[in-house]
């Protein structure tokens, strides 16, 4: 190679000029290659609200539901089990449910809108497995402690029936609250808080 | 200190893997002729090409479906509701014309200035095989949308394989996998496209380059470049790849996506060449597309499956237009390289290969009329020609003599300088000064060149001028 | 030579469109960014298509989306009752009465734009004329023996085939018999928006793709400016070798 009279300055500016402006393009064309594995309409289609009646729930009857492709519960809990959830305070992480996830109006010591129906996105906040129903009190296999709730399967954590966590197992928060309101009193629409989309 | 570490690791790395031999070897201490044309920029294109493929490709997987149910439908479903996927989706289907399109630039190069000859032969080999795995690939793909053409393509293709003797339907069977185009053709030919194809072409590619770094590029004076070296062993000749060549080569990536991003923003369908208006219709498989025609790079073979009147003949006759380009190495038996220095009788014939090839390509895109049938005839035997008679008619060339070292290639500044100095000459003779009309009072206007008018006598003497210079240049 | 010079002038002769065409077809004025023609065009779909043919890769939601209008104004004006915004634009007939009535089962108009082109579809619609030796009663013009009725006749009026000969040959004109609730020109614009929608419906995302374009073209092109500069800069080099 010859070097004579080259200038040097100008090789490095010109290469940086190109490195930058192909980087740049490459960071956009980028942009889309990364977007197109986001949720897509029909996703989004799939999110759309649902409705449930709940008049068919029994006392003590927990019912799912699919919203977005998660399991949504529905609990009718009796005055038995709202008047046990005032006295296991002492022993949950977060029984005020400040750091957790719930609409405004959820956000008192039974995690709902009216007390006895109770609403909750069906999966654990540790690693998200579905939790199972265990309303009975002090079961063989989960001890004496157990006072009705929510255990986990796959790495033990503990919730109560308000799906508030319990102190001293992996999972960092409550179980999550979806927005979701009353068209009526036996009607609820969970996913949309906004209005009624529909015609 | 940073720094430091940042150097120690890039050490640690280089002390165990041979990156900076393989990049000295390929790249910086690999002496390229400085004489390259614009005909070199499409190896790397075809690798930018390739390159665009498996990315697009692969972000399509993730939406599409192998499935004669959903496979038309995923593809809406990618053009209208993936983010971005019509953008990936217009970018994998006009890559796959883009390819087609370098490809052949990249081949017609070969043979206008000889690469295939000896010691390149295998060069060549590889690229064709490159060329035919190319083929399966884009043929395959071609199902996937499974649109009307996509499907009717396919039966024909596939009908193919039924034209040869005793075996020949059993064949076909197999290859669908059923007793038409279904379900389980779709599924293999997916299979076949995203996986074993891409696997095959990388090998490929891999072994053409590698073949082609032994041996050395050749160049457009088709001499060869190792004959004059100075003290350190360097051809005379010769620049080193990296950066002589990345540089000029991303200039020609710069032109490339300019076109390709026309193409893609402005015109996605290419009037109906890229994609096809039939195949926006779902496939039905009781039902023939009026007219079918298989995409634009397939035409040329399909029309001279068409020309020949026995269907066994006609597919021997597709397959040995590809396989006669195989042979090219041992078909050419004039020494000399390039169409520069080689006799009047190759140049003609050479022309009339590409007037073929377009003319068989334009062909395979309109319907069998009897008309269309016999120029397709006549062009096949000219196509056939060119490579059959070649042993014949390469003999008797006069070729020139050959330089000894490589023409200097003159810079574009320096090309639009020449054209700069000839532009007045040409202008005074293509035109006359006419004051007839009215005079005007802004002196700009009064230049000469505004008032000067083209004269049909001059004009035919530059035609005449330049059609002499073409005719001599073919001799 | 001369089967050269033959060559070129039937390439020049003959060229690729859509399907093979045997009369003139007339010229839509398409213009996707005019979203108040979409809205209108979406309109007479769903009141005067729909009932037979689908548009089933389409969403009420993109309509919205795409003429920037409220969701709840496409679902109220344009929408059947009871559809949701996420809905597809799916027609209520069933495959198998349509088999039974038609012969034949009317094709989701999705892509419709994209196969046969804005020009045939606008012709195509406008091009039906009386012929009782017809189930329905009408033929088409531009597609001969068309199994789908003049969805549009009370619209446009009756119109009848008369063969007129000249020196170039004959042809066939469309004549008006019986005027319908449109004037001509109201007729046109409507077929016009109609075609446009469907135009817009065979590629939603066409007006993004346009205006996308620029961007990239303007960012390549000094991409392009760069590497040449730079090129020019280490080939200094190479010519400066030269002499």
């Amino acid at each position: 190679m010859i070097n004579e009279g080259v200038d040097i300055s100008k090789r490095q500016f010109l290469t940086s000029a190109l490195t930058v402006v192909g980087a740049v393009g490459t960071g956009y064309l980028a942009i889309p290659f990364l977007a197109q594995m986001r949720p897509s309409v029909k996703a989004l289609a799939a999110g759309a609200p649902v409705e449930i009646d709940i008049s068919k729930i029994e006392p003590g009857q927990l019912i799912r539901v699919a919203w977005r492709g998660k399991p949504v519960w529905i609990l009718n809990r009796t005055p038995a089990v709202l008047e046990k959830l005032k006295t296991l305070e002492g022993d949950l992480a977060d029984p005020n449910s400040n750091n957790s996830l719930q609409p405004e109006e959820s956000k008192n010591s039974v995690r709902s809108i009216k007390p006895e129906i109770f609403v909750a996105v069906g999966l654990c906040t540790h690693l998200g497995c579905s939790p199972t129903f265990r309303p009975e009190i002090a079961p063989n296999d989960l001890g004496d402690k157990w006072q009705g709730g929510f255990f986990c399967p796959c790495h033990g954590s503990w919730f109560d029936l308000a799906g508030r966590v319990y102190q001293g197992v992996p999972a960092p928060t409550n179980l999550e609250i979806p927005p979701y309101r009353y068209v009526s009193d036996n009607l609820i629409i969970v996913g949309d808080l906004t209005g009624d989309t529909k015609a | 200190m940073k720094i430091n570490r940042l150097a120690l690791c890039g050490n640690w790395i280089l002390e165990r893997f041979p990156l900076a031999k393989v990049w000295n070897e390929h790249m910086t201490h690999y002496y390229a002729p400085r004489n390259f044309n614009f005909w070199y920029f499409f190896g790397s294109l075809a690798l930018l090409v390739l390159v665009n493929q498996f990315i697009t490709g692969i972000l399509l997987t993730m939406n599409y479906k192998p499935d004669a149910k959903l496979a038309f439908d995923s593809v809406e479903y990618i053009m209208r509701e993936v983010d971005w996927g019509w953008l990936i989706r217009y970018m994998h289907s006009t890559g796959a014309s883009a390819f087609f399109i370098v490809i052949y630039l990249h081949m017609f190069r070969g043979l206008m200035y000889g690469s295939f000859k000896q010691p390149r032969e295998l060069v060549w080999i590889f690229g064709m095989l490159l060329f035919v795995c190319l083929m399966a690939e884009a043929f395959m793909g071609y199902l996937l949308p499974w649109g009307q053409m996509s499907y009717w393509g396919a039966q024909v293709i596939i009908s193919l394989f039924s034209a040869i003797p005793i075996i020949g339907d059993d064949l076909s069977l197999w290859v669908r996998g059923d007793y038409v185009v279904s379900d389980a053709t779709l599924n293999r030919f997916f299979a076949f496209h995203v996986i074993s194809v891409p696997l095959i072409l990388v090998m490929l590619v891999f072994l053409h380059i590698v073949a082609l770094h032994e041996v050395g590029s050749n160049n457009p004076d088709g001499i060869d470049i190792k004959k004059y070296k100075d003290e350190q062993g360097i051809p005379l000749d010769g620049i080193p790849f990296h950066p002589y060549y990345t540089v000029k080569d991303i200039v020609g990536v710069g032109v490339f996506l300019l076109f390709f991003a026309t193409v893609i923003f402005y015109m996605p369908e290419m009037g109906g060449y890229f994609l096809e208006h039939a195949n926006f219709i779902p496939a039905d498989p009781l039902k023939t597309p009026e007219h079918i025609a298989p995409v634009w790079y397939f035409t040329p073979f399909y029309a001279i499956l068409r020309a020949i009147p026995d269907k066994f003949a006609g597919v021997i006759g597709m397959g040995g237009a590809i396989v006669v380009l195989f042979l090219l190495p041992w078909l050419d038996r004039n020494p000399v390289r390039s169409i520069r220095y080689r006799g009047g009788i190759f140049k003609k014939a050479l022309v009339l290969l590409v007037i073929s090839f377009i003319g068989l390509g334009y062909l395979g895109t309109q319907p069998a009329t009897p008309e269309l049938t016999f120029f397709a005839r006549i062009l096949t035997v000219v196509y056939f020609g060119f490579f059959i008679l070649m042993p014949i008619y390469t003999r008797w060339e006069k070729t020139k003599p050959l330089p000894t070292r490589v023409t200097e290639e003159h810079s574009l500044e320096e090309q639009l300088h020449t054209f700069e100095e000839q532009l007045p000459a040409l202008l005074d003779e293509l035109s006359e000064v006419k004051n007839t009309g009215p005079e005007i009072g802004d002196p700009a206007f009064r230049s000469s060149f505004f008032s000067r008018r083209p004269t049909a006598e001059g004009i035919s003497h530059v035609l005449t001028r330049w059609l002499k210079k073409i005719i001599t240049s073919l001799d | 030579m001369k089967f050269l010079l033959t060559l070129i002038l039937f390439t020049a002769l003959t060229s690729t469109g859509y399907a093979s065409e045997t009369v003139p077809l007339q010229e839509a004025r398409i213009n996707v960014a005019d979203k108040t023609s979409l809205l209108r065009g979406a309109k007479h779909f769903v009141t005067y298509c729909l009932g037979c043919h689908s548009a089933k890769y389409m969403r009420y939601l993109r309509i919205a989306i795409d003429t920037s209008v409220d969701q709840s104004i496409v679902l109220k004006e344009i929408a059947p009752d009871g559809a949701s915004i996420y809905d597809r634009l799916q027609s209520a007939m069933n495959k198998h009465d349509a088999e039974k009535w038609f012969g034949t089962q009317p094709p989701d108009l999705s892509l419709i734009a994209r196969s046969r082109g804005a020009d045939w579809l606008y012709s195509y619609l406008k091009s039906y004329y009386i012929d009782t030796s017809r189930p329905f009663g009408v033929n088409n013009l531009v597609f001969e023996d068309t199994a789908m009725p003049n969805p549009l006749w009370q619209l446009q009026g009756d119109q009848q085939a008369e063969h007129r000969k000249t020196i170039w040959g004959g042809y066939t004109e469309l004549v008006s018999k019986e005027n319908g609730q449109l004037s001509d020109r109201e007729f046109n614009q409507f077929v016009n928006d109609l075609v446009n929608f469907l135009v817009y419906v065979g590629e939603p995302m066409q007006q993004e793709r346009r205006s996308l374009g620029k961007y990239v073209i303007f960012f390549l092109v000094i991409f392009l400016i760069i590497a040449y500069l730079l090129k020019k800069e280490y080939w200094q080099d190479i010519y400066k070798k030269k002499s």
